[in-house]
């Protein structure tokens, strides 16, 4: 080994660490990038919103003068879809996961449900919108109603809720299973009153955080026949509705200034909305990780 | 014992004596009527899934074959002008095809440097306290809902960012659109991303540094080759989201169909067609409610087609590390 074949090689090394070094920075700056972006958006929405909002914003009816205009209706029929989309989806998507991951024996039919349901969860929303239309609005007659927008939503984030309410099933240790079985409990027992307990927190986090989507949720509602402009807060489920998100859309198609703002304004009743959810989410979890004790 | 016959009943291998004995016990308590009803119950809604999506199939060919009673599939697959609306009426979709690719394209763009690159630093070199805060942070901007991103597009990347740097750029423009879909879907290409990384075994990475070779090298030559499949997989997946996105693209690429390729004009793309014509009326039966389901119908095959892919990628490119 001659002297200056060592120092070739560690300038070779020197090369290979700055490259290094920069392609960390490269690495560092992507990721400030995209967490940048997030802070802009948010910044963009307050700082044109922020001073709309009020509690008469809140509480009024649209409006063609953006100054009086609120988002009641758009509320009211959001927290209408997110409760009966609750409602149906829970039992069907827990019940679905409970089949798959309890009672399944792993035959053809389970494996075709297990791979339609990740199929499922790739087709884009719109679609659902298509088959809402053609199946709840026209071929059960139901209508542009509040009741085939809360079945297309519960179509849409099923695959969601049978996902995470399966690795909720799957985070219980099967110890609990063999003791139940063991002592003689039939498959369904144990599954009542011992797995399902246990699995309920994560199982209540997944169901949350897929409702939160279907909040967020615009296009598929449109195609269902969700109103863009509407001056009254929905009856029953044969109600005609809009939701925050189509609200929010509708003003800020509109060129006017003002009109802006208050999408604005209203994106950030939405966010609110979308916070407080998963905040829920969350201490849900923590509050159950602690009583945990596995 | 007891632990034995438990544990086989729930894995049941079939051939083992324990097993056997295991099934004959299952067969006692679990073929109660109300066992089985119950397990009757819980399959039909595991079945409903099915049953979505045979709805799904049925519905797009019903309305699409009506569709092609009127107009020939030819002149709708190959057709340049996509005009319903207009006399005369013409119904290609590539215009719309068109427009979907550009902004998914742009979006792509936007996505994958960004994502690969916070998944390879969250990784390979973010300390676990940077980590934890950072990587929530990235998913939250996949839960904002699209509608957010539409508005932002349209009062922020446009006026701010695209038409300062090309001033002929239209309020409503493809570039803005991409962009804005393209942070969107950077939480998913990072996150599948950064498992795929964190899957390929340690040893790997130990082996390249022990032979001397930089965290940069043993990053791209090493980490990145070998969780490639999932890499890969992971861009498809984003891909078809971004394929599928609707409200930004109404919002912020306006609602004209061309066919030609131009990042600052206005575009249609498939899905805000949809949304065009719902907003509308749309009698049943007439050709606009059939073009709605022949354009989704093209939709559902494209994406489909994209995440089998994504599926083949993942089980054929996947290396085995035992």
């Amino acid at each position: 080994m001659s002297a200056i074949a060592m120092r070739e090689d560690t300038t070779g090394l020197r090369r290979r660490k700055l490259v290094g070094g920069i392609f960390l920075g490269v690495f560092i700056g992507a990721t400030m990038l995209a967490l940048g972006a997030l802070a802009l958006l948010l910044i963009d929405v307050f700082r044109d919103g922020a001073s709309w909002l009020s509690w008469s914003f809140i509480r009024n009816l649209p409006s063609r003068r953006p100054e009086i205009a609120g988002i009641w209706p758009a509320l009211i029929g959001s927290i209408w879809i997110m409760i009966l989309t609750a409602a149906f989806t829970f039992p069907i998507g827990v019940g679905a996961a409970i089949y798959l991951h309890e009672f399944s024996k792993r035959g053809k039919l389970d494996r075709i449900i297990e791979t339609n349901i990740s199929n499922l969860a790739g087709v884009p929303s719109i679609v659902y919108g298509l088959l809402g239309l053609a199946v709840f609005v026209e071929l059960f007659g139901r209508g542009p109603s509040i009741l085939s927008g809360a079945l297309t939503m519960t179509l849409l984030i099923l695959p969601v809720v049978i996902i995470a309410s399966r690795e909720a099933l799957r985070a219980v240790p099967d110890s609990l299973r063999q003791a139940a079985l063991g002592v003689g409990a039939t498959r369904w027992q144990m599954v009542w009153s011992h797995v399902l307990p246990a699995a309920m927190p994560g199982i209540l986090t997944g169901t949350i955080l897929a409702l939160s989507r279907a909040i967020g949720e615009t296009a598929p509602l449109i195609v269902v026949g969700a109103v863009t402009y509407i001056t009254f807060t929905p009856e029953g489920l044969e109600s005609r509705f809009t939701v925050l998100p189509l609200q929010i859309f509708d003003w800020a198609s509109r060129p006017q200034d003002d009109f802006q703002a208050i999408a604005a304004a209203g994106i950030i009743v939405l966010l609110v909305l979308l916070l407080t959810m998963n905040t829920a989410a969350i201490l849900l979890r923590n509050h159950f990780r602690k009583n945990q004790n596995w | 014992m007891a632990e034995k016959v438990a544990k086989a009943t729930t894995i049941t291998t079939p051939g083992s004596t324990t097993a056997m004995a295991a099934r004959s016990l299952r067969g006692s308590s679990e073929n109660r009527p109300v066992e089985r009803i119950i397990r009757f119950l819980l399959m039909m809604c595991g079945l409903l899934s099915v049953v979505t999506t045979f709805a799904i199939v049925a519905v797009l060919i019903e309305e699409t074959v009506r569709f092609f009673i009127d107009v020939s599939p030819v002149d709708f697959f190959f057709g340049t002008r996509w005009a319903p609306l207009l006399q005369p009426q013409s119904f290609g979709v590539l215009p719309l095809v068109v427009g979907t690719l550009q902004i998914a394209f742009f979006a792509m763009l936007v996505a994958v440097p960004i994502g690969l690159a916070s998944a390879i630093y969250l990784s390979m070199y973010a300390p676990e306290r940077v980590r934890m805060v950072v990587k929530p942070l990235l998913e939250i901007l996949a839960g904002v809902p699209t509608v957010v991103y539409g508005y932002f597009a349209l009062t922020f990347i446009t006026p701010t960012i695209i038409r300062n740097i090309w001033g002929d750029a239209g309020v409503f423009n493809a570039l803005s659109a991409g962009i804005a879909v393209g942070i969107m879907i950077i939480p998913m290409v990072s996150s599948l991303s950064e498992d795929a990384i964190q899957a390929v075994p340690r040893s790997l990475r130990d082996g390249a540094l022990a032979l001397g070779a930089t965290k940069f090298e043993v990053s791209t030559r090493v980490m990145v080759p070998a969780a490639l499949s999932g890499i890969m997989a992971s861009c498809i997946l984003a891909l078809s989201r971004a394929v599928g996105e609707t409200m930004i693209v109404v919002l912020a690429a306006g609602g004209t169909p061309r066919f030609e390729w131009d990042p600052l004009g206005p575009l249609q793309t498939m899905t805000a067609y949809i949304v065009q014509i719902s907003l509308g009326d749309t009698p049943r039966g007439g050709i606009e409610y059939k073009t709605l389901f022949a354009v989704g119908f093209t939709l559902f095959l494209i994406t489909l087609f994209m995440n089998i892919i994504s599926q083949r990628v993942t089980a054929r490119f996947r290396e085995e590390y035992d």
